[in-house]
């Protein structure tokens, strides 16, 4: 554990050292709380140089708005929020455009366009290389040709703990800090480390719709029900957070920590499995990635 | 494992914490079932989970090889691209975990193309598992990775004779193949080399132990691994201190902290220490891990440190024990692994990183190459793609360093191309050529800025690059008629006089034209200073030396001229005759037809010459130097 924190600790630091304009996006989600706590311990007892980038698809959970408030407020860090105005304006949605369209839209575009407006060259991202296939690729410091394209052939060999920061104009780094850990190592640190997070994680009784043998939490009055359909009451909870319409709860009874880091070392279903993006398409996150999605 | 339960966590976390992680390297060719083997031991140590299968199940529908079993191989072969190809092109890592350890598994392809690759994955790992097939037995490949991964510094071997089910698992095959080995790896430092016998497709010894293999009374594949010594590498925990400082972090007045992963050694506040490379010694203050000020740290923490005296210090440097520095030096032996599809030239300049350290480097002699399939010693004047070779190399800036052997972190280096900014070679130091110290530049009373007044002029390298034909040399006789006459001071280099004398061993390899323009530029830049101005015309087709001569000079001393002429009307001129004859293939590595020319991007006179009498194109260039 101390080994996994160091590499982390020493990656944001490297990051740092070397970018002209760092910024780390946060997701709210646990894997951004644990991010966001390795840079606290990175630069105290300054406060990390760098702003936390929400893009907000106006489609969180509430208690994920609620959570992201606090924390903002309590690392004393400056949050940019971004929405993408044209998906706003044209009223785009999981539910009206399928999740595909709203993925591509209010996330991947809204995250270029954010990171183009800011001219950001070093961005922090959460991702985990045990969490697909394709992630088990990815660099720990992820280069990006103009236009934030990700091609996977153009990748820097990374040796030892050396890495190459150096870009021209107009090209990116996407750094992973957390690159080598699991999501069991995830509950473990937010266990010793008593890192806030969502609420959402732990099981509780909770609105819940059945769509396509999955979960779906009716979070706000945009739930579009079918004809006679009616939310009932599970004891659930979630393994990851996105936007509610997109993210699949499971039937739980983890309320603790503890039962949660018990249950998901005993867990047979990976965590992506939540995720309703994944399963489109053979190599749908691969395709995801080469567009600009993290 | 078992299930775990919300009441035993407290254990269970305890555990977890003091859990030891393992990194290491499969090395093996597709056909060697090198990713069958690493989704067994996915799947065999839980780590797979049941969605993960279904889509196993229907990727083995769609690409398996295995007809109507599970193709275990598809669990690591990540990208689309390699599933639809059947090859493993990059390194990709995996994790699973047992009661006793975390691994870190690096898959890496095995094939020779790949070698950079392998490299990669070798570079973070404490053990390796070399795969033969059994059928086939030590093969050149099996030669290749072993090199690699000794080369790599790693120390720990499991040799996995796989695909034993092939072979009737017969014990003498699989003793024919580990002596044979044995006997091979002999002049490797390996420390140990633990030979199993195994079927990756159907799980014998990988896990369980085999009942088709009797005769085999040694560890499975997960106990090797499981309980293996490593010694934490190369004991950088017991040796002297060493931490190079990656920040500096100074929120307010009242605190300077020097941050940095510890690379050797430990620390506790009071130790001495000193700051290399300048040498200034001080205290250790306190140490910082995270939020807490803590009284040990030690090799592998991220610390931020702070100091009893104000001494100058920064990224780049290094903090080191006092009574035990470290060798600094600006000259050394290496290992190179060239990494890009553009080759080493010697004499080319790149970016150096080694720790947090950076400089400008130059290899200055390929001792020689070493053939990564059979270990011969060649000789060589560059270096192409995944060669590897033992090389001098010079450095613009004193590094401080341990010899890879002792510490990978602060021997191992990587090289930066410094237009494109690619990582193009990786590095291991073996040890410092002690030329640094002999040689003092001596520090001359008269400078250049006294010689030059002398002569009522500024000194310059006036630099005309461009086709052969394209009128540099025109142009530049024409100049230096002009300046004469004005009363300057002037010397004109020309390409093919030079190479008739002080060049005249070179020829036109990419290597030897590298070579050319340093020479060249060494002159003029001896010249610029003593107080000339100095005209340079040579066709120096490419960018990255036309920038190496760039950076010999001082801000504005460097006036490049691209004399920018088109090649058709070039080789309608032809005034050698050299365009017909590289035409007709009589002459080689011709500049604008079988070699290339890379235009400048920014020069800072353009002169086009198309239509136009040479005169106009000088007074142009005589106004720009006024």
């Amino acid at each position: 554990m101390n080994a996994l924190e160091a590499e982390s600790i020493e990656i944001i630091r490297e990051a740092v050292a070397t970018a002209r304009k760092p910024v780390m996006m946060y997701s709210i989600g646990k894997d951004s709380s644990v991010m966001l706590h390795l840079a606290r311990k990175a630069f105290h007892p300054a406060p990390p140089p760098f702003p936390l980038l929400h893009i907000d698809t106006g489609w969180k959970f509430r208690a994920m708005y609620a959570h992201r408030d606090r924390m903002v407020a309590e690392s004393g860090m400056k949050l940019i929020t971004h929405v993408n105005p044209e998906g706003l304006a044209a009223g785009v949605g999981p539910f009206t455009h399928g999740s595909n369209y709203h993925t591509d839209v209010m996330k991947t575009q809204a995250l270029k366009q954010a990171l183009d407006a800011h001219g950001f060259d070093m961005v922090f991202g959460g991702a985990r290389r045990d969490e697909e296939k394709s992630r088990a690729k990815e660099r720990v410091f992820s280069f990006r040709a103009p236009g934030h394209r990700w091609d996977p052939k153009a990748q820097r060999p990374e040796l030892w703990s050396l890495y190459n920061t150096r870009i021209k104009p107009d090209e990116t780094i996407r750094a992973f800090p957390i690159s080598n850990w699991t999501e069991l190592d995830i509950w473990q640190y937010i266990h010793s480390e008593g890192i806030p997070i969502v609420p959402l994680y732990l099981a509780a009784e909770r609105p819940v719709v059945s769509r396509g043998g999955q979960w779906i939490m009716v979070d706000d009055e945009r739930f579009p029900f079918a004809e006679g359909e009616r939310a009932e009451i599970r004891r659930v909870r979630f393994r990851t957070l996105g936007c509610w319409p997109l993210t699949a709860a499971i039937e739980s009874d983890a309320d603790t920590l503890e039962a949660v880091i018990a249950e998901t070392f005993n867990a047979r279903s990976s965590e992506r499995q939540g995720r309703l993006i994944d399963s489109d398409v053979p190599g749908s996150m691969e395709k995801k990635k080469q567009e600009g999605y993290f | 494992m078992d299930t775990l339960h919300a009441n035993d966590i407290a254990s269970y976390l305890d555990n977890q914490r003091n859990k030891e992680t393992l990194r290491f390297i499969t090395c093996g060719s597709v056909d060697d079932g090198k990713s069958t083997l690493i989704g067994r031991l996915l799947f065999e140590s839980k780590c797979i989970f049941d969605d993960q299968l279904q889509a196993l199940e229907s990727d083995s529908r769609r690409y398996g090889t295995q007809g109507e079993k599970m193709d275990l191989a598809l669990l690591v072969d990540g990208l689309q691209a390699e599933r639809e190809q059947g090859i493993t092109i990059d390194v990709a890592y995996r994790f699973f975990a047992t009661d006793k350890r975390r691994f870190i598994v690096a898959d890496t392809p095995g094939h020779e193309q790949y070698t950079r690759n392998m490299a990669t994955g070798a570079s973070t790992a404490d053990l390796a598992v070399i795969l033969i097939d059994a059928r086939k037995g030590v093969l050149t490949q099996t030669r290749r990775h072993s090199r690699i991964v000794a080369l790599m510094g790693i120390r720990h071997v499991l040799l996995a004779v796989n695909k034993m089910d092939l072979v009737d698992f017969d014990e003498a095959t699989f003793d024919a193949i580990v002596a044979a080995y044995r006997e091979f790896a002999a002049g490797f430092e390996f420390s140990g080399i633990q030979a199993i016998p195994l079927s990756g497709l159907d799980g014998d010894n990988v896990l369980q132990h085999s009942s088709r293999m009797p005769w085999y009374e040694g560890p499975t594949l997960m106990e090797c691994l499981d309980t293996v010594d490593i010694g934490r590498g190369t004991g950088a925990r017991h040796g002297a201190f060493r931490m190079p400082v990656q920040s500096v972090n100074r929120p307010n007045l009242d605190f300077r902290g020097f941050c940095g992963r510890i690379a050797e050694g430990e620390l506790r506040p009071g130790d001495s220490v000193r700051v290399l490379p300048s040498g200034v010694q001080t205290r250790i203050k306190s140490i910082l891990a995270g939020f807490d000020e803590v009284p040990f740290a030690q090799a592998g923490d991220a610390v931020t440190i702070t100091l009893a005296d104000e001494v100058d210090a920064s990224r780049g440097d290094v903090l080191v024990a006092s009574d035990n520095p470290p060798e600094v030096a600006d000259q050394f032996e290496a290992k190179l692994l060239w990494m890009a599809e553009h080759g080493m030239a010697p004499g080319r300049q790149y970016l150096l990183k080694l720790a947090c350290m950076e400089a400008t480097a130059t290899i200055t002699e390929i001792k020689y190459r070493e053939d990564v399939n059979t270990g011969a010693r060649l000789a060589a004047k560059t270096l192409g793609l995944n060669e590897i070779a033992t090389v001098n190399i010079s450095t613009s800036a004193p590094l401080v360093f341990e010899p890879y052997g002792v510490n990978r972190r602060m021997g191992g280096f990587i090289l930066i191309d410094k237009l494109s900014f690619e990582t193009v070679g990786a590095g291991m130091i073996d040890f410092a050529l002690r030329r640094a110290s002999n040689i003092h530049w001596q520090a001359l009373e008269l400078n250049k800025a006294a010689r030059a007044a002398q002569k009522h002029q500024n000194a310059r390298c006036v630099w005309f690059t461009g086709l052969s034909g394209s009128g540099k040399s025109t142009i530049a006789n024409l100049l230096e008629k002009r300046l004469h006459a004005a009363g300057k001071h002037t010397y004109l280099l020309d390409g093919d006089n030079v190479r008739h004398g002080l060049n005249r061993d070179l020829g036109f390899t990419e290597a030897d034209r590298v070579e050319n323009i340093r020479r060249v530029a060494e002159v003029a830049k001896l010249m610029v200073d003593a107080g000339l101005i100095v005209l340079v015309s040579f066709i120096s087709p490419f960018r990255n030396e036309r920038r190496m001569a760039r950076d010999m000079f001082a801000e504005g001393e460097f006036v490049e001229v691209f004399v920018d002429t088109p090649l058709e009307e070039c080789e309608r001129r032809d005034v050698k005759g050299l365009y017909a004859k590289a035409r007709s293939g009589n002459l080689k590595n011709f500049t604008g037809i079988d070699s290339p020319y890379e235009a400048p991007e920014n020069p800072e006179v353009r002169l086009q010459t198309a239509g136009q009498a040479p005169e106009i194109g000088m007074d142009q260039l005589f106004d720009a130097l006024e």
